[in-house]
């Protein structure tokens, strides 16, 4: 397959960047997206040319590293998968592509395709964790959870952080990753003890960090890897408002 | 946390337009039905003008609570908007819209059209200061204010019938969204029920966008005169 990119050159988080083509020939359907780019990049060298910097780690839809806006859909075409997951049979030879790094004031872009999405750890930081002292390991089923409760939390917990949310909302929000956080520990005994707190503290810094607000557009259910649904919007919204009025400090 | 800290951040101020966009919907609702009698003739529709009227102080503090209530509402959208518009300072060359509406892209749009609207309509069958038609001061046989007839008289004139048809579809856009929103907003939308409450706000508009076309078209076609 023949490729036309178009893809998001940036030097540094302070110059201006812009858009640049390259063509890429030979490329296999069965290349994972991100080999197509390291095929251009081994091109871009041999030509004394800089290789453009994009994230990835496990390559294997797990670690929630990789990113890029791919024909203005995040992680690309294929519902449901990340983009070190997407091949290069979901498209057609002589096709063009637009590659841009995910927009976001609290994502700024540090090199080409890559974004400093620490936003989303001091969101952790605030208050995504139990701080209780768990002791040694319980016997099995010591602390009952139903099954709808502990298939809910799997679901939230299923959240690998990539931003993808915030990169296709049209308000730049970042709901439904702390939607995700919030409702995972909701859902658990664990989570229970700090679960006000938590609610407050993570909107709190997410606000902080320059998120949008939610429209209800649901474009990141739409475009999340992991496919966690917006009733975790619905839930962190009732927790907010219960911990924000019922609470005693 | 204080009320104000809540209803000043991203969820609060949200929360903030979905509990005022109820009440306003609610008000559009009672308006409606109240105008509907317009189809009964004129000694219902003039009686309940009266009655309206006859309120008083009562009149006055209900007015004063609507338009509280539009202001938190329209304080909350600009927050809400500016919130968002700064979230993203650099825009995308190229950006796919999979699940989003019309309507929920245009709230904006609807909500400033409607606040014109809004200006306009009293300024029209309150005020009386527009009237294209010189219906605005008339009288009926028992020396009420003639409100059949100032309607009738008013919907008879293709401009002004035109503005209200119109404004309806905007006010239909406008709800169409934001009563699906609410709900969501709201904490009210889960995954059993998420397809109904995505039908409630169009359905919803509908009723209210047909109940409210109804008496300017039949007053400009000539059913009632
Ligand atoms: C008859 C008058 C109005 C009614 C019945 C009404 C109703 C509603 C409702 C029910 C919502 C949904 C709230 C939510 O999503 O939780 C809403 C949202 C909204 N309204 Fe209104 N509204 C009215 C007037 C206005 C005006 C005058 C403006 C602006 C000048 C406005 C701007 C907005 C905006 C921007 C949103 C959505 C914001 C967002 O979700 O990002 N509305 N409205
Ligand atoms: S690189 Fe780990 S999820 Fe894509």
């Amino acid at each position: 397959m023949k490729i036309t990119l178009h893809v998001w050159r940036q030097k540094n988080a302070t110059s201006k960047g812009g858009m640049e083509t390259y063509v890429v020939d030979g490329v296999s359907a069965d290349m994972s997206f991100l080999e197509m780019l390291d095929m251009l990049n081994e091109q871009l060298i041999a030509e004394g040319k800089e290789p453009i910097a994009f994230d990835h780690d496990c390559r294997e839809g797990i670690c929630g590293t990789c990113s890029l806006m791919i024909n203005g859909v995040a992680h690309g075409p294929d519902s449901g998968t990340t983009t070190c997951q997407l091949h290069m049979r979901s498209f057609q030879d002589g096709d063009a592509i637009h590659i841009e790094p995910w927009r976001s004031r609290a994502f700024p872009v540090i090199r080409d395709l890559v974004v400093d999405r620490s936003a989303f750890d001091r969101i952790i930081q605030a208050g995504g964790f139990i701080s209780i002292n768990a002791g040694g390991a319980q016997d099995a089923n010591n602390l009952p959870i139903p099954k709808p409760d502990s298939d809910a939390a799997m679901d939230a917990a299923a959240c690998i952080g990539c931003g993808a949310c915030v990169a296709s909302c049209p308000n730049g929000s970042a709901m439904l990753f702390v939607a995700a956080k919030i409702g995972h520990l909701a859902h658990l005994p664990q989570g229970q003890p700090e679960r006000a707190m938590r609610a407050r503290n993570m909107v709190a810094q997410m606000d902080a960090e320059g998120f949008g607000a939610c429209s209800n557009h649901y474009e990141c259910e739409a475009v999340c890897p992991k496919e966690i649904p917006v009733k975790f919007i619905a839930k962190m919204n009732r927790d907010f408002m219960k911990a924000s009025l019922c609470s005693e400090s | 946390m204080s009320l104000g800290t809540t209803m000043k951040s991203s969820i609060g101020a949200k929360v903030l337009m979905a509990i005022t966009g109820i009440l306003l919907s609610l008000f559009v609702v009672g308006h409606m039905l109240g105008n509907l009698q317009v189809f009964l003739g004129p000694e219902k529709l003039n009686h309940y003008a009266e009655t309206l009227q006859g309120l008083g102080p009562i009149l006055w503090v209900i007015r004063f609570g609507l338009l509280t209530i539009l202001l938190l509402h329209i304080g909350a959208a600009f927050r809400v908007t500016r919130m968002s518009k700064a979230a993203r300072p650099v825009d995308y060359h190229q950006r796919k819209d999979l699940a989003t509406s019309f309507a929920a892209r245009t709230m904006m749009v609807s909500g400033v059209l409607l606040l014109l609207f809004v200006v306009y309509h009293i300024l029209h069958f309150t005020t009386h200061t527009i009237d294209m038609a010189g219906v605005g001061e008339l009288h009926d046989a028992e020396g009420r204010h003639d409100v059949y007839g100032m309607v009738v008289g008013g919907f008879q004139h293709l401009p002004t019938t035109a503005i209200y048809i119109l404004a309806m579809l905007v006010l239909c856009v406008h709800l169409s969204h934001g009563v699906s929103s609410l709900l969501q907003t709201l904490g009210v939308r889960k995954e059993s029920n998420a397809s109904t409450v995505d039908k409630i706000g169009p359905i919803f508009a509908s009723i209210i966008f047909i109940g409210n076309v109804s008496m300017p078209l039949a007053i400009f076609i000539g059913l009632i005169s």
